[in-house]
């Protein structure tokens, strides 16, 4: 047998349109999973109220093993028949969106509305949803599979509550599949080197204001962002500075005393990464060095490049899946959970499950109709994995 | 619950009144289909009664899997009403349930609480008829949510008027929640006004004919739903005032010595001239509807 040929995975493939019909039948469970837990706030460092309702989702459909572990994440187990592998799905529980923003969600025959719907309040319903499917279309998987919504993972969280899990969790994990709302048809099995920052300007309170020279704590920034800007960055290996989010002031005519930039340096080299981060460190002190300003930089999230190959059976499946179901595979490196799978050395994939639109936004949404090829495509991927199809020879 | 409610032989029917409610109706039937009858067999049947809704009301109910009935439709003979009494009305004939459910299709923030919540003190309490909700109403605004305000008619005109001549309803938290379950037995023996009134005067027909015992209450948390401005509230006062005084005067409590009119007058400036608006507001009632022959036939009363 070529490693091209893989019987596992052809009958697999086969179910796709049997497994489509299956979820279609499920919508209303899935939509009403997605409006309770996505309705409940969940910011980072505080997501206890949706890790206890998912944990109330897997008591009532009878997984054996349900807890919330130390750092709060939500953990149930659908135990296998006997495969002696752990099979671990991962929605990250934590959204962008605060406490304060109404959070109610609007449903409609085409699509579902609301904050931190895709991103990522789909992802953890489809978590609560999966045990329910599974009983529906009696697939009794035979290795465990461990379903984890993790606390803490964006911005300064750092994916702490998957590393916790990765790190301290008895089960060990086989394989990872990390379950992101948005796009169908995303593919990730390679994480890009990453650190994450913010840049912080204050200006001091007996600040000397007929003082030539900037006058607000923006400007000093201002000044910052056009110097990291002016940074050479190669074409190869792929690198890149982004500017995520400024924030700063109160209104149009009160001098600014505090700014922060909130930046990402990306790149395909962990060399380069920092000789980026080292770069910009010396920027700050330059420009503190030019004026009475405190301006300080703060590192605080770090990715090393990684992951796994192109051709790992894991990757090719997954592809094929994708394929099968009529969608181009969009191939694209992650900064997300993946990464956390990477630092472990555990094989594993980022996929979506749907469309979206307005990302970010209250009135973020996304398009029920292709999610049942999405939730066909995860089950079916659960199937490979535990059929044997993504092994390595 | 569920066990109970079959041990009892109980069917239990949700019956969502909409006019034009196409932002909030999907994500209700949808929760309630999921919670409900799917995980949970509580309910035995959702149905949207509407009285014409211009949006896509109707259309997203049904691609959901509700039930969908035109007021209009049912009981095609009798003279047309438009109003959510008239909804409520209707269902009766047009549901199956022992037990009715009636929640609001314009809650933004809708979970099963708003119905399992109403339904049980029924299965489990046989002396009670008729369980209404209650919560804290925030107002919405702009994207904030902050938990006061909100139940304006009922601090201003109902809780002054029952401390007048009620007070004992004066325990019920909030009188015009649009949210009760009621037993059958119940809904078919009293009248009902057609619009804003309708929720006053079941609490004083319950009230009059079995007392207080008949009533529970169920805290339901919260309730997110657009504000309505103050004229509109305005109308809705004038309504319900109506429906006071015909049951006051019904009951021997009252003695009007006229009519009173129904027309309700408020002012609108535009620029510095005052125009007077008027609105025809007819407390208009249907009567039991045991007393309707098309009834009293489905339903075998007559033996």
């Amino acid at each position: 047998m070529t490693p091209f040929e893989n019987p596992v995975l052809d009958a697999v493939i086969q179910e796709i349109p049997g497994l489509i019909s299956s979820t279609e039948s499920i919508r209303e469970i899935l939509l009403a999973n997605l409006a309770m837990l996505g309705e409940v706030p969940s910011p980072s460092f505080h997501e206890e109220r949706r890790i206890r309702l998912l944990l109330d989702r897997f008591t009532e459909l009878g997984l054996s093993k349900t807890s919330i572990d130390e750092v709060g994440n939500g953990v149930g187990v659908i135990d296998g028949q006997g495969g002696d592998k752990n099979i671990m799905l991962v929605a990250h529980a934590d959204t962008i969106v605060p406490e304060t923003v109404n959070h109610t969600f609007t449903i409609t025959p085409e699509e579902v509305i609301g904050p931190g719907v895709a991103d990522n309040s789909l992802g953890v319903a489809v978590l609560a949803t999966l045990p329910y499917i599974f009983e529906k279309i009696g697939y009794k998987p035979n290795n465990n599979i461990i379903l984890v919504a993790g606390t803490k993972s964006l911005g300064r969280g750092n994916l702490e509550g998957l590393r916790f899990f990765l790190s301290n969790g008895k089960m060990p994990v086989s394989y990872g599949i990390c379950v992101e709302g948005v796009r169908l048809g995303r593919l990730s099995h390679k994480s890009i080197g990453m650190l994450r920052g913010d840049i912080t300007c204050r200006i001091p309170e007996q600040y000397d204001w007929s003082r030539f020279g900037s006058s607000s704590a923006i400007l000093t920034l201002n000044e910052v962002i056009n110097k990291i800007n002016d940074i050479r960055l190669p074409k190869r290996p792929k690198s890149s500075v982004v500017m995520g989010s400024i924030e700063g002031g109160t209104s149009y005519n009160t001098i600014t005393t505090y700014a922060r930039l909130k930046f990402e340096i990306r790149s395909e080299s962990a060399e380069l990464t920092r000789e980026i981060a080292d770069r910009i460190e010396e920027i700050t002190t330059e420009v503190t060095s030019g004026h009475s300003e405190t301006v300080e930089l703060d590192i605080f999230a770090r990715r090393e490049p990684g992951g796994i190959a192109f051709s790992h059976p894991l990757v090719r499946s997954t592809r094929k899946i994708i394929k099968s179901l009529g969608v181009e595979p969009h191939l694209a490196p992650s900064t997300s959970e993946l990464a956390a799978f990477i630092d472990k050395g555990i094989p594993a994939v980022t996929i979506g499950i749907t469309e979206g639109n307005r990302m970010g936004e209250d009135k973020e949404s996304i398009t029920i109709e292709p999610v049942y090829k999405g939730l066909a495509q995860l089950i079916a991927t659960i199937k490979a994995i535990d059929g044997g199809a993504c092994e390595l020879n | 619950m569920v066990e109970e409610k079959e041990r009892q032989g109980l069917t239990i029917s949700l019956c969502l009144p909409t006019l034009n409610e196409e932002t909030t109706i999907g994500k209700e039937v949808v929760l309630f289909r999921s919670e409900l009858m799917s995980r949970y067999p509580l309910l035995d049947e959702i149905a949207v009664i509407d009285s014409g809704s211009t949006d896509k009301t109707i259309e997203i109910a049904q691609s959901f899997g509700a039930d969908t009935y035109l007021a209009d439709d049912i009981l095609p003979h009798l003279e047309k009403k438009k109003g959510k009494g008239e909804n409520l009305w209707k269902s009766i004939y047009q549901l199956k349930g022992d037990i009715i459910v009636y929640v609001d299709a314009d809650i933004k923030n809708i979970h099963p609480r708003f119905a399992y919540g109403l339904i049980g003190p029924l299965i489990y309490r046989p002396e009670v008829k008729y369980v209404k909700g209650f919560y804290d109403r925030p107002l919405t605004l702009s994207n904030v949510t902050r938990p006061s305000g909100g139940g304006r008619v009922t601090e201003i005109l109902t809780r002054p008027l029952f401390s007048l001549f009620f007070p004992e309803l004066t325990a019920i938290i909030q009188p015009l929640s649009g949210e009760y379950a009621v037993r059958r037995g119940v809904l078919e023996e009293i009248a009902f006004p057609i619009g804003y009134g309708v929720e006053t005067s079941h609490l004083l027909d319950v009230y009059g004919k079995y007392g207080m015992e008949a009533f529970a209450q169920c805290d339901l948390d919260q309730r997110i739903h657009d504000n309505k401005s103050t004229r509109d509230l305005g109308k809705m006062s004038f309504g319900i005032l109506q429906t006071f005084l015909t049951r006051g005067k019904e009951m021997g409590i009252l003695d009007l010595h006229k009519d009173y009119e129904t027309i309700f007058r408020q002012f609108q400036a535009v620029k510095s001239e005052y125009d007077v608006v008027e609105h025809h507001i007819t407390e208009d009632e249907r009567p039991p509807m045991n007393t309707i022959p098309e009834y009293r036939k489905k339903y075998n009363l007559d033996g």
